[in-house]
């Protein structure tokens, strides 16, 4: 399982509130979320943000609120993969419980820059910047959280006969 | 190695003699909580998975608080959808507009939650009934789906910080401000994953409010939970609310906690958070330069009878300052009464506030006071995030009662002590 993409850079403790704002929480579809993902503090991202494409972004991502609405905004804007320097739990939680990609690693989050084209193993939990021809090391995900974000998440990986609740 | 007190809830509900922390573990709930906004993306998961029944109709909670009485069409849509599901299996604690209130002062109200118990809930703040000496943590809607099928779910069990807290609060001073007090001491990521675990002679002092309060905003320093020893104060709250048996848990004399932070009570002073993070405390005393536009007094953090008294006391016989809005939404049908009752809501209508019904409301930025570009609010509120409570260039300032209501007055941030 890999991907890469154009990454957008973010600083640290970006709560939920800004990733999608409670005054669009009035719907459970998430693609109505994917219009507005950000926009309290990065009007154009969802004008610039392109299928595959990566976040990254400092300590306590996803802090906030419990709204699963956040990694889900992300997710539906095509987003392929959140790198961080450290996750807020609910948050991390959530985002592989949707089936979000999502990684830790300080020193990617500190060394990268928005615009980069970066490439993500997650066998084996290697980043590449390829821009700056460097490479990162993360911790991989176990096999059941990676099968889990394959079939895209907690529900649908239950249906497929995968894993106990 | 001992176990803390949240270790020793997960290892009963997992069927273990002991966890440790770090350890993955299956746990049974003895709730399942969802509101109006995280409800229905559980439904939607949850029928999309094919599941046929819930796993205890008595154990499930459904409250509509965040966008009721339902704001515009699609928060009624949404509300909607919850009921017709509370109907579909009969779920026993549905609570619409009429008999509901916050989620947070609603389930400890009803005996809901009692000490030892594990709960979770689609909203971050259900870490709010660790002052009953359980065990509660947020969760997804996707968790809260799952919870309502299996009746379990998983966790890590937390490493915790122990918060010894000694003395007593001075007037004016509440638990509040305590926790923006531990908040501004160790940051809005300082407990991450950890729990948080209330102890030392202080704990004596402070009210079962005082200690809603403090554990409702745990997740504010990142934390798991914030949980509080099981005592005189807890078993006065929950006797005549819980008709069911419940354990206090202890933790062990040897637990093990990553660190300890100290708290003298004494020590406390009304404390406000700047925006934009819960972490930036200031004195109340600092703020005479900060010129707001509003007040809201209310929420699950701080919208009980105790807090409307507090504020009651500040406003009898005063007035909001020229331009100041003043909003106060008791947190439940009950309080409601009761401020009617013990004349509160009459010296806020005097002070020229208004009295909602419950509601979460504004502080989510969802209704009932929404901030235009520029404007700077006092709210008794949990979050002072960017664009939390309306425009991206309005200002959230958290407070206790006493000091929003003396900021009210005076017009900017104020101390009580200063109205004289």
């Amino acid at each position: 399982m890999n991907v890469q993409g154009t990454v957008h850079k973010y600083g640290d403790h970006v709560d939920t509130d800004v990733i999608i704002p409670a005054r669009y929480l009035n719907t459970p579809n998430a693609k109505e979320y994917a219009v507005h993902c950000m926009e309290d503090i990065d009007r154009d991202f969802v004008k610039r943000v392109r299928q595959g494409d990566i976040m990254v972004a400092g300590v306590n991502f996803g802090c906030g609120s419990s709204r699963e609405h956040a990694p889900a905004a992300i997710k539906a804007c095509g987003v392929s993969c959140v790198i961080a320097a450290t996750f807020a739990r609910i948050f991390y939680r959530n985002a592989i419980n949707i089936g979000l990609a999502i990684l830790e690693c300080p020193a990617a989050s500190a060394a990268i820059e928005n615009g980069d084209q970066v490439a993500v193993d997650f066998d084996t939990g290697v980043i590449t910047n390829l821009t700056k021809n460097k490479t990162y090391q993360a911790e991989p995900f176990p096999p059941f959280i990676k099968d889990m974000i394959e079939k895209g998440g907690l529900m649908a990986s239950l249906k497929a006969g995968g894993g106990a609740v | 190695m001992g176990m803390t007190m949240t270790q020793k809830i997960l290892a009963k509900h997992a069927g273990l003699d002991s966890v440790r922390a770090g350890q993955l573990i299956q746990a049974k709930l003895d709730l399942v909580l969802g509101n109006d906004i995280t409800t229905p993306v559980a439904i939607n998961e949850f029928e999309a998975a094919g599941f046929e029944r819930v796993f205890d109709k008595s154990k499930i909670a459904l409250v509509m608080d965040h966008f009721a009485p339902n704001k515009d069409i699609k928060a009624a849509a949404q509300c909607k959808q919850c009921r017709t599901f509370a109907r579909r299996f009969d779920i026993d604690h549905y609570y619409d507009v009429g008999e509901m209130g916050i989620e947070h002062a609603l389930l400890p109200e009803k005996g809901l939650v009692a000490p030892g118990e594990a709960v979770i809930g689609a909203d971050s703040h259900t870490c709010t009934y660790g002052a009953l000496g359980a065990f509660s943590t947020g969760v997804g809607s996707t968790d809260m789906g799952a919870a309502m099928a299996a009746g379990q779910t998983w966790f890590k069990a937390p490493s915790a910080i122990r918060v010894n807290l000694t003395g007593k609060l001075r007037p004016f001073v509440s638990g509040k401000d305590v926790i923006l007090t531990l908040i501004g001491r160790i940051g809005v990521d300082g407990a991450r994953y950890q729990s948080l675990e209330f102890a030392g002679p202080g704990v004596a002092e402070l009210s079962i409010y005082d200690r809603l309060t403090i554990s409702n905003m745990a997740i504010e320093a990142g934390a798991k939970n914030g949980i509080f020893p099981v005592d005189d104060v807890t078993r006065a709250y929950v006797e005549g609310r819980v008709n069911r048996p419940w354990t206090a848990f202890e933790a062990d004399a040897d637990a093990e906690y990553e660190r300890t932070v100290d708290i003298d009570l004494g020590q406390v002073d009304c404390t406000v958070a700047y925006p934009h993070l819960p972490e930036n405390a200031h004195s109340a005393r600092e703020g005479k330069d900060i010129r707001i536009d509003q007040i809201v007094i209310g929420s699950c953090t701080n919208g009980q009878l105790p807090d409307l008294a507090a504020a009651a006391a500040i406003l009898k016989g005063r007035h909001l300052a020229r331009d100041v809005r003043g909003i106060v939404i008791p947190a439940t049908m009950n309080v409601y009464r009761e401020a009617m009752r013990q004349g509160f809501t009459d010296i806020f209508l005097d002070a020229g506030c208004i009295v909602s019904a419950p509601t979460c409301g504004p502080c989510l930025g969802g209704h009932m006071g929404i901030l235009a570009a520029g404007e700077r609010c006092v709210s008794t509120t949990n979050r002072n995030f960017v664009g939390r409570m309306g425009h991206v260039d309005s200002e959230v300032y958290l407070a206790s009662p006493a000091v929003a209501a003396a900021s009210g007055v005076a017009g900017h941030i104020a101390h009580p002590a200063e109205l004289g």
